[in-house]
């Protein structure tokens, strides 16, 4: 049916995707909440979260309610109108990185073909760096336009951060190019598929891309824009009700994108071994993977609730010498001899 | 329907480009000029994206939005600017600013004036996707390119020296 040069299928098929991936999203991050406090609870030998519902398990949604319903305070000399922006865009550019992962295979409704991508680019990994260098957007305006000095310098530490952590992120992401040759999230995972997973042939990038994850999610141990001892709280300082919500929340989904793109970069994505000798149907087997995808996914966002109650947070200048001194030189390095056995297979 | 989609959101783009740039020029508040050139950046992203151009409009992001409107923020954020602490400035410089802006417009314009625009045929708008620029920037543009390269070299050997100063 198409209509105006449009076809209409296609869009329904991608709102309805798109619809999906963002509840997905914020279901899994409002389950993050839930899940940190376990961790938390049984690292520590605590019960944690038990008393709303079977298991804590509405604890979330009393959370949620809990901060819809207070009151809502907006300092005075503060920009009102960037106030309001500062959680929005860290809300908004959390739930963008979303649109070009690979879910799953392709499943056949009807006669269709849909796949389970909202926007299958030939510039994957170029649109989650651009989308990534606007994350600092949301905590820099937050924290200036509260007009407190602690959140002022909470968010031009949570910028430096994550511009010196983009450097050697970005030097990791160009090894694993040379090797796949695309740009392309879709073919990075078809290529796993049929070969092994990228952290066989890339261990040092994948670690340093995970430990950048970790700095670009203002995680333990590099969340001091957030260090309650130094800053009084970090730069959602002065936020309350639901805005401080947003502040919080768009750091659970970060945390589940991130892990979804290291699953997708360097765990095969929604691939799994001896996916094409099972004999099944082909929404069967994509069903599956993305199953496979997602407790890939939840691995890893145990990985980082797991390090944050193990390891303390950094000093600040340990945190940049990490960054400066060891990552980059290591990630240039990297690239260097990945580049030179590139080479050396191709002749 | 006079219009196809394509100029309804070139249209769209275009506007927003046009109206936040002006609002870098005219606000008062530093910081909204920062963000209002931000906003415009990605309107003309959103251009490059209308002429096939993705890399050229995710680069540009990157580049334009991603680092140097930071740093810019960051600046502007540290000074801490407001009209109480603006110098004042002095009427003849205004006029001398009016007459240059002015001179600069009308040399523009005549130079825009006979510039002939030639339509973009469909082949041709393949050059901004990824394979093709990389392509061509490896082959016929290599000497260009490297040499740009050494010219970030010296601004980073520059930014170290600075740095370094005790």
């Amino acid at each position: 049916m198409t209509l105006l040069s449009i076809d209409w299928f296609y869009l329904v098929e991608k709102i309805l995707l798109i619809s999906g991936v963002l509840v997905l999203s914020l279901v899994v991050a409002m389950y993050s909440t839930w899940g940190e406090r376990k961790v938390a609870a049984w690292i520590q030998d605590r019960l944690g979260p038990n008393r709303a519902g079977p298991m804590g398990l509405l604890q979330p949604l009393a959370d949620g309610g809990k901060l819809f319903f207070k009151e809502e305070i907006i300092p005075t000399h503060s920009n009102r109108f960037l106030f309001i922006l500062g959680p929005s865009i860290a809300m908004m550019v959390a739930c963008m990185t979303s649109a070009v992962i690979p879910w799953g295979d392709t499943i056949t409704v009807a006669g269709r073909t849909v796949s389970l991508q909202v926007a299958d680019v030939n510039i994957g990994i170029l649109f989650i760096f651009g989308v990534v260098s606007m994350g600092v957007y949301g905590i820099m305006i937050g924290g200036w336009a509260s007009n407190n000095k602690y959140s002022l310098l909470a968010s031009i530490r949570a910028a430096s951060q994550i511009i010196s952590y983009e450097l050697p992120m970005g030097l990791a992401l160009i090894a694993l190019l040379m090797l796949t040759g695309t740009l392309s999230l879709k073919e990075i995972v078809e290529q796993q598929r049929h070969g092994v997973w990228n952290v066989c042939l890339q261990p040092l990038g994948f670690l340093i891309f995970l430990i950048c994850a970790f700095a670009e999610c203002n995680r333990t141990p590099f969340d001091l824009p957030e260090a309650e001892n130094e800053l009084n709280g970090g730069y959602h300082l002065e936020y309350s009700s639901m805005k401080l919500g947003f502040f919080l929340f768009a750091e659970y989904i970060n945390m589940f994108i991130s892990s979804a793109l290291i699953a997708t970069l360097y765990f095969g994505g929604y691939s799994f071994p001896w996916m094409d000798s099972l004999g099944w149907g082909e929404n069967a087997i994509a069903l599956l993977g993305f199953f496979i995808f997602f407790l890939k996914i939840l691995f890893f966002i145990f990985v980082f609730m797991w390090v944050r109650w193990t390891i303390p947070r950094f000093r600040y200048d340990q945190l940049m010498r990490l960054g400066w001194r060891i990552l980059i030189p290591l990630a240039l390095a990297n690239m260097l001899i990945t580049g030179a056995l590139v080479l050396l297979r191709q002749h | 329907m006079g219009m196809s989609i394509q100029q309804i959101i070139f249209m769209v783009l275009s506007f927003v480009a046009l109206v936040s740039a002006l609002g870098v020029v005219l606000s008062k508040n530093p910081v909204t000029s920062v963000l209002c050139l931000i906003v415009t950046f990605f309107a003309i992203a959103g251009h490059y994206i209308m002429l096939n151009a993705q890399f050229l409009a995710v680069v540009h992001i990157i580049v334009y939005a991603g680092a140097i409107m930071v740093l810019f923020l960051y600046v502007m954020m540290l000074m801490n600017l407001n009209s109480d602490i603006e110098p004042h400035k002095r009427n003849w410089l205004k006029y001398a600013g009016a007459i240059s802006g002015g001179a600069l417009l009308v040399v523009l314009v005549a130079a825009l004036r006979d510039a002939s625009v030639p339509a973009l045929s469909e082949t041709a708008t393949e050059i901004g996707l990824i394979h093709n620029l990389g392509k061509l920037l490896f082959t016929q543009y290599v000497v260009p390119f490297e040499i740009s390269s050494i010219l970030f070299l010296s601004a980073m050997v520059g930014a170290v020296v600075i740095g370094k100063k005790d």
